[in-house]
């Protein structure tokens, strides 16, 4: 096994999270499946596969990931969380592996969604694969990283439920997902600049040739943003676990 | 050699209490029971000691180390087996355990080789590969157990770890651990309100309201019980109760509406006692101290 001693409490939880997910096979068609119902129908209706093809991968893998750090809550229920924060893994080691554990999953998850691409009528040259591979996975970090700083300080499923469905069907909404930035007037349009989510989608359209506008940000632009938040929130995440001597464990 | 010392440790939460001033030793290769009813500071103890908690004042350290300062080198040394289950259900009891070792910096060959040994030694060969939620609540136990032993800890935390098993199963969940402890030399610090289980510690210390109220073997404790102990149950127990302290110079102890006494000559007593009141004892029984008769001669309160 070649992985240096600080790694392997990161690879032990992260290798957990892929062997719960092996044998929790609904989690993946619904995440999987949602979406694409999501998709079919909008894009159907509009006309337009295309355009909703990026809207429907974000949100495949942004919420995979948010859900997959929902099991935080479990972990501490069942006291599996008791036996890590008593172990000698350092907090960064426990973060990273959580997290890294429900984004991967989240990745893959859009990666399957891209058998889809010729049904969109897009296509997709390797090395663009590659690049838009890179920025699903910063997308499914990010929000796996926001889930794991909100699942810490709650104590139940239904508020994590609540709390996170304010966030990011909102986010999502105003994101270009649905409608770009030509049909949003005033304020709305502003609004969809403002939104970090909007740059992450644009990266997305960009390496996908999809959806494109005059407005929408540059790949340089949007992988800047995309990558600055995702820093912004695995540090959100690594400090709400900070505090594990007061919330560790119930 | 001392292993834990617990020197005057306080711990609050909120308004409430938990530990007041709570002081004792235990030493290399004992098991030590920590024996109080629910709510005494039992397991607030053990947060503090597994560092998951800090203590509002006082000291505790394993080995040497303090559990404040040095959590990492404290949590090195320790295996926990909690009151609640730790384990990840969704997996195998491999799994669990190879997670476990990897979170403590086991790997290849030497993992898998812990991996068999904790197995063998808690009879789980056959069981490898079930999924935990598979299990039986006694067979999870001994996962649990498995997986504090897994690193090869020092000191063996375990928080009421009988939780949940009959008795057949507690006293086999014990044999292991003194088997554990002669064979491997490891130090047990338990905490119980089951009296068969602090029957069977090297030695104790009797926690109520967050102090110690004395500790010794379970053989010195008792023998600090003087005598006897006849339990009277009786319609009129103040009466009864005012008659015995006129007639025999003892003082008696209600304890759940029965008369409790404490006295040399038990079987004497009996036939007096019975003698003395006539008619209007429903029943007597006479045994030797219990730890629970320790525990309310020292507190005055009823273990459970």
């Amino acid at each position: 096994m070649l992985v240096p001693a600080g790694w392997l409490p990161v690879a032990a939880l992260w290798k957990r999270e892929l062997l719960r997910f092996k044998r929790e096979k609904a989690r993946v068609v619904g995440f999987v499946g949602s979406p694409l119902v999501f998709w079919a129908v909008i894009g159907s209706g509009f006309g337009d596969l295309g355009f909703f093809f990026p809207g429907a991968l974000t949100l495949t893998v942004m919420f995979s990931a948010v859900f997959s750090t929902m099991s935080l809550i479990e972990d501490r229920r069942e006291g599996f969380l008791l036996s890590v924060l008593v172990s000698p893994a350092s907090c960064g080691a426990v973060v990273l592996g959580k997290l890294l554990g429900a984004s991967s999953m989240a990745w893959l998850q859009g990666l399957i969604l891209l058998v889809f691409l010729p049904v969109a009528g897009l296509e997709l040259a390797l090395s663009q694969a590659l690049s838009l591979a890179g920025v699903l996975f910063l997308i499914a970090f990010s929000f796996a990283a926001l889930g794991f700083a909100v699942a810490w300080r709650m104590d139940s499923t239904q508020g994590f439920h609540a709390v996170i469905n304010l966030v990011l069907f909102p986010l999502w909404m105003v994101s270009g997902a649905l409608f770009g930035f030509a049909s949003a007037h005033g304020w709305m349009s502003w609004l969809m600049r403002l939104n970090p989510l909007t740059y992450s989608l644009a990266a997305l359209k960009r390496l996908l040739g999809s959806g494109l506008e005059a407005d929408t940000p540059s790949l340089a632009v949007a992988l800047a943003v995309t990558l600055a938040c995702g820093l912004a929130l695995w540090l959100a995440a690594l400090l709400a676990a900070r505090g594990r001597w007061t919330g560790g464990a119930a | 050699m001392v292993i834990v010392s617990v020197e005057a440790l306080t711990h609050r939460y909120g308004a409430k209490e938990a530990l007041r001033g709570l002081s004792f030793r235990v030493r290399q290769g004992e098991i030590y029971g920590l024996l109080g009813p629910n709510g005494s500071g039992k397991s607030t103890l053990l947060r503090i000691l597994a560092t998951l908690a800090k203590p509002g004042g006082g000291r505790a350290a394993i080995a040497g180390q303090d559990v404040v300062t040095q959590p990492r080198e404290v949590r090195r040394m320790l295996g926990v087996v909690f009151q609640s289950q730790s384990l990840d259900r969704k997996l195998s009891v491999t799994e669990n355990l190879a997670c476990q070792g990897w979170l403590y910096g086991l790997v290849g060959s030497r993992l898998r080789k812990r991996i068999e040994t904790v197995l063998e030694r808690l009879r789980l060969e056959d069981r490898r590969d079930a999924i935990v939620n598979t299990l039986s609540g006694g067979l999870r136990r001994r996962v649990e157990i498995a997986k504090a032993l897994l690193h090869e800890p020092r000191l063996l935390l375990m928080d009421e770890a009988s939780t949940g098993l009959d008795p057949a199963a507690r006293l086999e969940l014990f044999d292991y651990i003194r088997e554990l402890r002669d064979s491997q030399g490891v130090t047990v610090l338990l905490t119980t309100h089951i009296l068969d289980e602090a029957d069977r510690c090297d030695r104790l210390v009797l926690i109520h309201e967050g102090r110690g109220v004395t500790e010794g073997s379970p053989a010195e404790l008792k023998a600090g019980v003087r005598g006897d102990v006849v339990v009277l149950e009786t319609d009129q127990p103040a009466e009864a109760a005012d008659r015995i302290r006129e007639r025999f110079k003892v003082e008696p102890v209600f304890a759940d509406g029965t008369v409790r006494v404490e006295i040399g000559d038990g079987h004497r007593f009996v036939a007096e006692v019975v003698e003395a009141l006539p008619g209007a004892i429903r029943s007597v029984v006479l045994h030797r101290p219990t730890l629970e008769d320790v525990f309310l001669h020292e507190t005055g309160v009823p273990l459970c």
